[in-house]
């Protein structure tokens, strides 16, 4: 009989079991689900929302569009009544299933523009949460497990990138990335590919979880379980993955659901400065910069996106401090923000 | 206590190093950039590129241009932008960095002041809506995007309202203290506010939880049965220990602000800052510009990072020797 087992025998029920009843009986964790899942199906269901209600390309410009209120029928486009009437300005929330949030300046649906961006920001946003995850559980399993030089450079490259301003380094990697694209081995993502921010956003948060899941290595590594499994004669691999990552994985677990709420925001805020999803793509954020120039007449199409990410951030964010409460009552109350 | 400094200081030293490559690299030899191509304008000919080539010495190898930049950006301090040719990099720098700053400043004494306050009162009081607000709060900080949030007060501040309950906010921008320090103020107190709101509530969270894992120590039981009064306890000992993490946090997000994370608030309310000038040279790929900034920032986030260090060194000996 291993370690492991005769370890779990004398559990009546398993850490992971109690944390998950835990969750199940917090009410946070069903008001973020439930939010979460609206948001998600609301996604989903963006092409039948603008082939069946809406009844508009959300990606094409239709400068001529018209539109029927109460029986008038109006241009989506209304020219300026105020000023010099040269320009335009798009129609406004309507309300009802054409052009319900209104248009944006280019006559397209914001609603079903919203639905879509929705779509790419949530991808983007758990793509590039589950690489920084990922490339952290990696890089702090191998620096706190084998120590030394692989550490000292790990480290090293991890002070790095911590020091460097979050925003100015994924500003920077995306205002150089966008012209030339990337080539990451075999794989190559062109300018204005959606691969680009998930690359960018999930590299640039590697140093906020590697840094703490690297120092729980090293302190793991040292405890009585994985000095005996060392001298029982474990091979290496043995060791970190049936002793080591269990006892990470706790950590792991709340990290998920603040960095995809992390990583959704840094998303929409590069689309935001349109270094971002690049058009006729849409995102939460560039919707928000459509918004931009209209924010005084028709300011729903900035407000509506805004709304939509504080939401899904809110509700992630919340969901996070519940699973954090479920896997440490220790750390109940208690924030590391 | 001067070997920790010491050291401390020389993995400032390194880490600022390793940064300055690292954004020469990202913007000279991503493979596919060609800066002169930017420089020279979409439909250059080929003359044209290689006469940018020698007048911006992009012809000469990534080592030399390297330390020809460092040369001239630190030594001689004549580093010269690429756009506007003659115009000098540092005194552009260092005419934004007060914008940044009073933005960062004025920000930094709401926001600690509020989450001060309401911290030592969320945890002194036994009122049962206390901690689901404080978590709401919380949570609300972390999940707004401040350029969002900034679009919606200029929205309330700058439209139908401007003409009458906000008739003084002056025009979006940013007026220096020295010309005239009433406009000053009136032109940030919407940006500090904007920003402010989005850590109060995670200072006030942190602060809370501390004061009541502080609470629980047994120098608190010694107190108590020495027969302090609760109010002593929680002024004297628990706020006081607790204020040590808030200002590590702090130390933090003041660096990070200062560095750059301000730059979308200085992007939507028109502030000409750090993070502004720093945007606009990344629009027209003014390298210089950017090297310079870049450098700026993480001075101040390494710096502040080491004074976190030695804050805590001094506070705590057995720092000094790990």
């Amino acid at each position: 009989m291993s370690l492991h087992e005769s370890a779990s025998v004398t559990f009546s029920e398993s850490p992971g079991r109690i944390a998950l009843r835990t969750l199940s009986r917090d009410k946070r964790s069903w008001v973020a689900l439930t939010v979460l899942a609206i948001i998600f199906l609301l996604a989903l269901f963006a092409p039948v929302y603008s082939h069946f209600v809406a009844k508009t390309d959300p990606f094409a410009s239709s400068l001529d569009a018209t539109v029927l209120i109460h029986g008038e029928i109006k241009p989506v486009l209304e020219p300026s009544t105020t000023g010099l009437g040269l320009g335009v300005t798009p129609i406004g929330p309507t309300w009802s299933t054409k052009y319900f949030l209104g248009a944006d300046s280019q006559g397209r649906d914001v609603a079903a523009r919203l639905l879509y961006g929705g779509r790419n920001t949530l991808f983007i946003g758990i793509t590039a949460g589950l690489i920084t995850i990922v490339l952290s559980l990696l890089i702090g399993l191998v620096a706190g497990y084998r120590k030394g030089w692989v550490d000292s450079i790990l480290s090293r490259l991890l002070d790095v990138i911590w020091a460097f301003p979050v925003y100015l380094l994924a500003i920077s990697l995306s205002v150089v990335l966008l012209t030339s694209g990337l080539t990451l081995g075999f794989l190559h993502f062109g300018p204005g590919s959606m691969a680009l921010p998930i690359v960018i956003i999930g590299v640039v948060y590697v140093p906020y979880v590697a840094r703490p899941i690297r120092g729980q290595v090293l302190a793991l590594r040292e405890r009585e379980f994985v000095r005996a499994a060392v001298g029982s004669g474990a091979k290496h691999s043995t060791i970190v993955l049936r002793e080591i990552l269990p006892n990470v994985l706790p950590s792991v677990l709340v990290f998920i659901p603040i960095m995809v709420a992390l990583s959704m925001l840094t998303e929409s805020a590069l689309s935001f400065l349109s270094i971002g999803v690049q058009p006729p793509s849409a995102s939460w954020g560039t919707i928000i910069n459509d918004g931009l120039g209209l924010l005084y007449t028709r300011p729903w199409v900035a407000i509506a996106p805004g709304l939509m990410i504080v939401l899904t951030a809110a509700a992630l964010n919340l969901y996070g401090d519940a699973v954090r409460d479920a896997l440490d009552p220790k750390t109940r109350a208690r924030s590391d923000s | 206590m001067i070997p920790f400094l010491f050291k401390r200081f020389t993995a400032m030293i390194f880490v600022l190093f390793s940064i300055s490559i690292l954004v020469f690299l990202i913007f000279f030899a991503t493979p596919g950039v060609d800066p002169a191509a930017r420089i020279a304008g979409r439909n250059a000919d080929q003359q044209t590129l290689m006469q940018v080539r020698a007048s911006f010495e992009l012809d000469k190898p990534i080592p030399i241009r390297y330390l020809s930049m460092m040369r001239h950006l630190f030594v001689s301090q004549d580093l010269t932008s690429y756009v506007n040719r003659g115009a000098k990099v540092l005194p552009e720098l260092t005419q934004a960095i007060p914008a940044t700053l009073s933005l960062v400043i004025g920000a930094a004494i709401i926001w600690l002041l509020a989450g001060i306050l309401l911290g030592v009162f969320a945890a002194s009081s036994k009122r049962k809506w206390i901690d689901p607000t404080i978590s709401v709060l919380g949570i609300v900080g972390i999940s707004l995007p401040v350029y969002w949030l900034g679009e919606v007060v200029n929205l309330i501040t700058q439209s139908k309202l401007h003409n009458s309950v906000f008739r003084w906010v002056p025009q979006l921008g940013y007026v220096s203290f020295g010309s005239d320090p009433v406009q000053w103020f009136l032109h940030l107190i919407f940006p500090w506010l904007t920003l402010a709101l989005l850590y109060a509530g995670i200072y006030i969270r942190v602060l809370r939880s501390e004061i009541l894992t502080v609470m629980k120590e047994d120098y608190i039981k010694t107190e108590r049965a020495k027969g302090a009064s609760e109010k002593r306890i929680l002024y004297k000992h628990a706020t006081r220990m607790s204020l040590i993490t808030v200002i590590s946090l702090f130390g933090l997000d003041f660096g990070a602000l200062v560095g750059g994370s301000a730059l979308l608030t200085e992007v939507v309310f028109g502030i000409q800052g750090v993070g502004k000038l720093t945007f606009d040279s990344l629009q027209n790929f003014d390298l210089p510009v950017i090297m310079a900034t870049v450098m700026y920032a993480s001075f101040f986030v390494v710096f502040m990072n080491a004074l976190v260090d030695v804050l805590y060194a001094v506070l705590d000996p057995r720092v000094r020797r790990g």
